[in-house]
């Protein structure tokens, strides 16, 4: 029977909650690293029994955890992110003076499509790391970092975090929180930044090439030129693989948010759940909504049955929220308050799975066989 | 060789996968914190980076390191520990501690 498996990534350690194609009743195993942050954790396409997590403190680093059976055991492999080349140079720091490169943590672990072994890890500061090995061992892809606009970028409010690995081999796509969105051709090698229509108030040159907040960005895999992006404020949209943007808010309550989601087998249905502002970190109105196009942005509908109407003050970050791949699909996403809803038709009724976790900071999902 | 008693946080022991303290063999003459620590990563290799910096090589900052009810945090890594503490430690009359530091929610 088709198994549905969801990897919670929360403030105080790794749950794995599992279900029939269903998705009515769930089994929940955690928490997985009590007391550490999970940022990511993600299956390989590859092979489903094959996750990689990321475990944090700030008392003890940096971890990675492999699990080879399903997440029901796990063994901690390479966790040694040393930046290439000696010295690694700066970028800027909030108050504008250079800051030497240094890292911090892994936002975000992204598998092969094709290779078990092979994952890539988004660092901040702002880097991103190959293993070949499953994760044994760690290699700098260096042309990110040291791209010509590397110095000037600038942390956001959470760092300058790497949260977007979009493998389409050998072209990847990554996100950067202040940065903006670069594109590789080459597997890596060389970078471009593209960021042609994204328009960021309160940033000193409107019209500068990095230095946008870029907070999600995610693409449909039969369609891989575009892109869309949930940005600190605004929708975006790319057709060209980037190379220009323009904005799809169209009648969202509020552009800004954290996560956005593509239909696994509608190519312009979308999804994102609207947050009041950039000071204000919770849904508009105290109800929790997410919203949802079928047209590729600028027509949103509201998707409410199921969802708190009242007094819900939470927040739902970049990296928790994402969809299965059964017939009926289904979305998810967790909140600060520690819940995971799921959508088992495609966002029309939600329930939560469960309520009461630490607050959840990524959902992946995965369809067994 | 001589055997050290040494004492890990909780998130270290179940890392590590041990329970209690644990026995570190440390070559050489004078014991210093960048010896008996390179020890014990050598014996517990899933513990690199946790305590101290993978990159710098300094302790991380919110771990703290004790013996005989002293703080030496802020010893210098190659500097021979003070004499009275480095007999009590090696006669195994004292662990060494790696403490995580109080600190957050």
């Amino acid at each position: 029977m088709t198994q549905v498996r969801v990897l919670a990534g929360t403030r105080k350690g790794a749950f794995v909650l599992t279900s029939d194609e269903r998705r009515k009743k769930w089994s929940v195993t955690g928490p997985h690293f009590g007391g550490w942050e999970i940022y990511h954790l993600k299956g390989s396409p590859a092979d489903p029994n094959r996750i990689y997590a990321s475990q944090n403190t700030g008392w003890f680093g940096q971890l990675i955890q492999r699990s080879d059976d399903g997440g029901l055991t796990w063994n901690p492999v390479g966790n040694d992110f040393t930046y290439a080349g000696g010295d690694p140079g700066t970028h800027l720091w909030y108050d504008g003076t250079p800051k030497p490169w240094e890292f911090k943590r892994i936002w975000h672990l992204e598998p092969s499509k094709t290779d078990p072994d092979t994952v890539y890890a988004g660092a901040e500061d702002a880097a991103l790391f190959k293993s070949a090995d499953g994760g044994v061992s760690w290699t700098e892809l260096t042309g990110l970092r040291t791209h010509p606009t590397g110095p000037s970028w600038q942390p956001g409010a959470g760092g300058l975090c790497p949260h977007t690995i979009i493998l389409q081999e050998p072209r990847i796509y990554v996100g950067i929180s202040a940065a903006g969105t670069l594109r590789s051709d080459d597997g890596g090698e060389t970078w471009r930044v593209i960021n042609k229509g994204l328009l960021s108030d309160g940033i000193p040159d409107p019209d500068a090439e990095a230095g946008h907040c870029v907070h999600h960005v995610e693409a449909h895999p039969a369609k891989p030129d575009t892109l869309f992006m949930q940005k600190h404020w605004d929708v975006m949209r790319s057709d060209d693989a980037g190379e220009n943007w323009y904005e799809i808010s169209g009648n969202l309550p509020s552009d800004f948010g954290f996560p956005i989601a593509v239909h696994p087998h509608e190519e312009e249905t979308l999804y994102v759940v609207p947050i009041t502002s950039d000071s204000l970190h919770y849904p508009p109105e105290g109800k929790l909504r997410v919203w949802r196009s079928r047209v590729g942005g600028n027509e949103w509908e509201e998707l409410s049955a199921g969802l708190p109407e009242k007094d819900c003050y939470v927040n739902v970050y970049r990296d928790a929220m994402s969809m299965d791949t059964l017939e009926s699909a289904g979305i998810y996403f967790g909140t600060t308050g520690g819940q995971v809803y799921v959508s088992p038709d495609s966002g029309d009724t939600w329930a939560p799975i469960v309520r009461d976790l630490p607050a959840v900071l990524s959902v992946e999902v995965q369809v067994l066989p | 060789m001589t055997e050290i008693r040494v004492v890990l946080p909780a998130h270290l022991r179940t890392l590590a996968g041990v329970h209690g303290e644990v026995l570190v063999s440390v070559a050489g003459t004078e014991l210093t914190q960048r010896c008996l620590l390179d020890a014990l990563e050598a014996a517990y290799p899933v513990l690199g980076g946790t305590i101290r910096d993978r990159n710098t090589g300094k302790r991380r900052a919110f771990v703290r390191f004790y013996a005989c009810e002293e703080d030496l945090s802020n010893e210098a890594p190659d500097a021979p520990l003070p004499a009275m503490i480095a007999d009590a430690i090696t006669a195994g009359r004292e662990p060494f501690m790696v403490v995580g530091a109080m600190a957050g929610g």
